[in-house]
């Protein structure tokens, strides 16, 4: 098939960007949406041209790093799946396909495609985890936990952090994100312990990096490659207003 | 606790209580409302109740306030959004199979909302309160002396050419309520924690079906009072 | 030849690892921190030894070539972790790990390291739950196991099918702690470049940051490689896009021993590949094999009518299917291990049975199916099955699926000792990167629970002992030490001589030449003159590379083909050693087959009276030939014996 690709292009994060449109020729639609990035940066090497930097590593949907825009959707025209898992074969011969970065202002652009979502670390520093050192922990089986309560922690615990939910959201909201994390270990009893100061430290963590807020459009969890439902959110809102009502 | 209020779903949490309080309003205004359906006697009798008894007149101010907080969160919550999103915006933005076209446009309903709702206080509320009306001859019932609301309202409505243009906006703004309502109700849910898998498609149902009532019980008013109460 | 001192502690096997950890040195916590530890990749292992260290009270640097920590290649993981728990009560013990691990791996590996790992298997998953991690259980609550290759118990614990991705995020969260303490520091989209040795010890490395290109020197008292396996070097493989061999290298080209280079594990059960542009192959995991059967068709006729589209596997009938497994491996049928089903795959290819593009065999679930029903089978594999469409856009309900071996694991590394320190004082390897627990061939969910061992339960220890003598070693600044200065130097100037080539073929184009000649002549069947003639090759192309290659931009910021050829020059030279490996090992074992050594029946053929050994090598210069160090593997707690599933 025969397509044009419409491409993101920007120097640096100081840098003003452009559309830049090229065509491709041949791309057989079994290749994935990365493969024919990759045929385009052959191209652009071939003429002369700098390659269209862009975020990718595992190419099996899992690890979360890549992170297109592509003709307005967070990772392309179909659901619960990442960029690298797209296929050419979703798009038509004479296409136009218009590729952008995540735009959000919790992610600011590196270059092209890329953008820097080390908020999501930050976010995850905050109060992410359970505190429990290595070693002199009990029994795996020492604490049942219902199959219930852990196939739901496990719903949520299957965020890749890509930031498609951010991308996606009109307010540039990472409520989604955080959600799934305090809704999965929320719903363990290891993690209940400290449940309170999570919720508290990662919201206050979420603010102060200048995402927006939520206001329960439900698109995060359309365009979430794992499917994470946004009543992990109504969740947070509750552990959250909870502790509040605590302290 | 300062940093609680001030944290985004602390802001939300005011959003959604007072939400909640102006559901609960729009649902009384709209019974009181919907005895114009059975005429001057039952209307005025009503409009005299709500306008004398204690309790409404303390919710009064309290009402106002439940509005100006819900406003004001609004307006900060969106600001803060639309600076969250970053200054370059989408090329291309492929919407359709999102999210409900209400809840992405939540403010600009309410603002409609509000324009609405100053010229409904013109009309209505600021004349039985302040300036008063030639129309508000007082009346009799069962002995009791009271305004004629019911001549006031119904006079708007039939004045001619201008009463088809106030028919028109006020069917509008029952419409616009009923966007934000079907959006705003189990949204506030929702924020405050709420709702799960299964209570979310009940409160959407819900919530559709309240929002559906309370835009079609106040836009049936001014269609019946144009056809019955020349 | 230098004779390679293991440091296996005294007495019986059970005992070694509580007599190490009772007799070795510690360091007290004021000293702690006043140490740098240096840690490279944020997988498993890296991950989790650099959360150890900091709650230890060290500081430390970890540095990951990714944008985040939580992307590191152990997330793709998908089956999961072994531990001898014997929750299921069907007669697992801490021995019979130790002994299936031994056995899978071909009797190439090390046992005291194999022992420890399968004692430290139990600790792991308590410490995991611990972390939140939501592994599967049964409706009681308590947690539930399922059986993988290699074993005859049920000793494997799953979070679905995102194990990896689990346990790595459980790792991720425990360093995010620390970094929110403050004793850890995470350098992302940072690279190593060199490691820096200063009086015969490890001191820091060099880096390059991937945004801003520019190049730093970090000390640190000890440094850490876990920076995952090289089986990137065939282009294709069911590695990441970024996993690479240069951390690896660069410690062997500064006096670490690389060990068993040749020993690669060939998965048998990938999405075959589609053409040339494909960058990258997608595992399917080896659950399906329990009840899904391999054939291809009996007639050469139907292949190639198959191959032409003219006909569909589902129109051959049932007596002119070839399954293959089950013909030739009656006993263990579809279920053998790993390296024999994927050679069984080639074989029946070469020999022209092949459908699809000639490079595959089929995987069929309608006698599974027509057993169980369609709904059980989803149940069980829904979400591989789904995967499968989505990438090949066909539906494995209706019509067999395709598979090939591909490029998974590299059972080789560098050569650590006991305590997994290299052959550089100071420097450590840990998870994939290094040699010592899974021989010639790694048994399923083995990997998840190696990484985590090493870095959660086995380098927090093991690194006491080697730095309580380095307590009087003061930090050191880089910009002050000549040292740093040179190696910096160094790869400055590499990098100045990358960019002037301004040859005219693109890295990839190199890189998926040696990927053809890898797979070609140090693939799945090996031959002395093939891997004669790749050495050639090989060394011809890295010609090639040096006059031809092409990258634009400049080295001052983000240029990712810089990154890419850095990357390629190393894995040019590390093709080379592993062909010079494979060729120097005569015999057949685990994942390494010699055309010329196999039985009649076309099985590997073991030779242990002469290479019973791991064969570490060591540098001697960039075109000169690699001298051989072996450390004898000694059995003394298991009789070695050949592999049979027949």
């Amino acid at each position: 098939m025969n397509i044009t690709v419409k491409v993101w292009r920007q120097k640096d994060a100081n840098s003003k960007g452009n559309f830049e449109s090229y065509k491709l020729n041949d791309i057989t639609p079994d290749s994935s949406f990365l493969e024919m990035m990759d045929v385009l940066n052959e191209q652009l090497l071939a003429e002369g041209k700098e390659p269209v930097a862009y975020d990718h590593d595992c190419r099996e949907g899992i690890c979360g790093m890549c992170s297109m825009f592509i003709n307005g959707r967070a990772h392309g025209p179909d659901t619960e799946i990442t960029t690298c898992q797209l296929h050419m074969r979703k798009f038509k011969d004479g296409d136009t396909i218009t590729v952008e970065p995540w735009r959000s202002g919790g992610f600011p652009i590196i270059k092209d495609l890329m953008v820097d979502r080390s908020a999501y670390d930050k976010i995850l520093q905050a109060g992410g985890y359970i505190s429990v050192n290595t070693g002199g922990v009990p029994d795996a089986n020492a604490i049942p936990i219902s199959k219930e309560a852990s196939d739901e922690a496990m719903d949520a615990a299957t965020c890749i952090g890509c930031g498609a939910c951010v991308a996606t959201c009109k307010n540039s909201s990472a409520m989604l994100f955080v959600a799934a994390k305090v809704s999965q270990l929320a719903l363990l009893p290891q993690g209940k312990v400290e449940a309170t100061r999570r919720a508290k430290a990662m919201i206050a963590r979420m603010d102060e990096l200048g995402f927006g807020n939520c206001t329960n459009t439900g698109a995060c969890e359309v365009e979430c490659p794992k499917g994470i439902s946004i009543t992990h959110i109504a969740r947070l809102n509750r552990e959250f207003l909870c502790a509040a009502v605590k302290e | 606790m300062s940093n609680v209020v001030s944290s985004s779903i602390g802001k939300k949490f005011f959003m959604s209580i007072t939400g909640f309080f102006l559901v609960v309003f729009v649902a009384v205004h709209l019974t009181a409302n919907l005895s114009l359906l059975f005429g001057p006697r039952a209307f005025n009798l009503v409009s005299n109740f709500m306008g004398t008894n204690p309790i409404i007149q303390v919710m009064q101010p309290i009402l106002a306030l439940g509005f100006i907080v819900h406003i004001i969160y609004a307006s900060i919550l969106t600001l803060q959004n639309q600076k969250a999103r970053g200054s370059e915006k989408y090329a291309k933005v492929a919407n359709s199979h999102q999210s409900s076209w209400a809840s992405k446009n939540m403010y600009v309903l309410g603002g409609l909302v509000l324009v609405f709702l100053v010229l409904h206080l013109i009309n209505f509320f600021w004349k039985l309160k302040v300036t008063g009306s030639p129309l508000l001859n007082e009346v009799n019932i069962d002995g009791e002396k009271m305004e004629n609301a019911y001549a006031l309202v119904a006079g708007l409505f039939n004045a001619g050419t201008i009463g088809y243009v106030y028919s028109g906006l006020y069917i509008l703004g029952a419409i616009l309520l009923g966007f934000h309502l079907s959006h705003g109700f189990w949204s506030a849910f929702q924020t405050i924690g709420w709702s799960n898998d299964k209570w979310r498609i009940r409160l959407t149902v819900i919530g559709n079906l309240y929002a559906i009532a309370i835009a079609l019980g106040f836009a049936i008013i001014p269609i019946f009072l144009l056809i019955f109460a020349k | 030849m230098t004779t390679l001192n293991s440091k296996i502690p005294e007495g019986p096997l059970a005992e070694k690892w509580n007599n190490y950890k009772a007799h070795q040195k510690l360091v007290n916590p004021s000293n702690k921190r006043k140490i740098d530890i240096i840690v490279v990749g944020t997988g498993l292992a890296g991950a989790s030894a650099a959360a150890s260290f900091g709650e230890l009270g060290f500081q430390v640097k970890s540095f990951c070539y990714q944008d985040s920590p939580r992307r590191a290649h152990s997330i793709a993981a998908q089956g999961g972790i072994n531990a001898a728990k014997n929750y299921p009560n069907d007669g697992d013990t801490i021995y019979r790990l130790f002994y299936d691990t031994i056995k899978g791996g071909d009797y190439k590996a090390r046992e005291a390291n194999v022992y420890r790992l399968a004692t430290v298997s139990n600790d792991i998953i308590d410490q995991s739950v611990a972390q939140g991690i939501p592994f599967a259980r049964e409706y009681g609550g308590l947690l539930a196991n399922r059986s993988f290759g290699g074993a005859q118990v049920s000793r494997t614990f799953y979070a679905r099918g995102q194990t990896g991705q689990q346990l790595l995020l459980g790792a991720y969260g425990a360093l995010n702690r620390q970094i929110e303490a403050g004793t850890v520091k995470i350098y992302n989209r940072t690279e190593m470049m060199d490691l820096v040795i200063i009086d015969g010890k490890a001191r820091g490395i060099v880096t390059r940051n991937l945004i801003t290109g520019k190049i730093e020197s970090h000390f640190g008292h000890a440094v850490v490689l876990a920076t995952g396996g090289y089986g990137n070097l065939f282009f294709l493989s069911t590695n990441a896009m970024g996993s690479n061999g240069s951390a690896a290298w660069q410690a062997y080209k500064k006096g670490a021993f690389f060990a068993n280079p040749c020993f690669v594990q060939i998965h048998p059960t990938c999405i075959p590949v589609h053409g040339d542009f494909q960058s990258k192959l997608t595992l399917m995991s080896e659950s399906l094999r329990n009840d899904g059967r391999i054939w291809v068709p009996k007639n050469k006729e139907d292949a190639e009518a198959i191959r032409a589209g003219k006909l569909k596997p589902t129109e051959i009938p049932e007596e002119n299917r070839d399954y293959y497994l089950e013909r030739r491996y009656p006993a263990f049928g579809n279920l053998v291990p790993r390296d024999v089903a994927s050679r069984a795959a080639k074989e029946r290819c070469d020999a022209g049975y092949g459908v699809g593009t000639g490079k595959a065999v089929y995987l069929d679930f309608k006698s599974a199916i027509e057993r169980l029903g369609e709904d059980k089978i989803r149940e069980r594999y829904g979400n591989l099955f789904q995967m499968y469409e989505k990438i090949v856009d066909e539906n494995p309900y209706k019509t067999p699926m395709m598979i090939y071996p591909a490029i998974h694991y590299t059972m080789g590394g560098i050569w650590v000792d006991y305590e997994l320190m290299t052959t550089i004082p100071g420097l450590y390897a840990a998870g994939e990167a290094n040699f010592s627990d899974h021989g010639a061939n790694r048994l399923g969910a083995s990997a998840l629970m190696q990484g985590l061992a090493d870095g959660y339960f086995v380098l927090p220890y093991t690194i006491q002992n080697y730095l309580a003598d380095e307590i009087h070693t003061p930090r050191m600044n880089p910009a002050e030490v000549k040292e740093f200065k040179d190696a910096e130097e160094q790869v400055k100037n590499r990098i100045d001589k990358l960019m002037n080539i301004k040859g005219n073929r693109t890295v990839d184009s190199i890189h998926k030449e040696l990927g053809h000649i890898m797979w070609e002549h140090v693939g799945m069947a090996r031959t002395k003159e093939g891997l004669t003639e790749g050495i050639e090759k090989i060394r011809a192309l890295r010609d090639v590379f040096w006059k031809e290659v092409k990258i634009p931009g400049t080295a001052n910021g983000i240029n990712l083909e810089l990154e890419k050829a850095n990357r390629l020059a190393d894995f040019l030279e590390l093709g080379e050693l592993m062909a010079r490996d494979a060729l120097h090992r005569e015999e057949s074992c685990g994942g390494h087959f010699r055309e010329e050594y196999q039985t009649e029946e076309g099985e590997a053929l073991r030779n242990d009276k002469d290479f019973m050994y791991a064969a570490a090598w060591e540098y001697t210069g960039d075109h000169a030939n690699p001298k051989l160090n072996k450390e004898i593997l000694k059995y003394e707690n298991i009789e070695v014996k050949v592999r049979n599933y027949k």
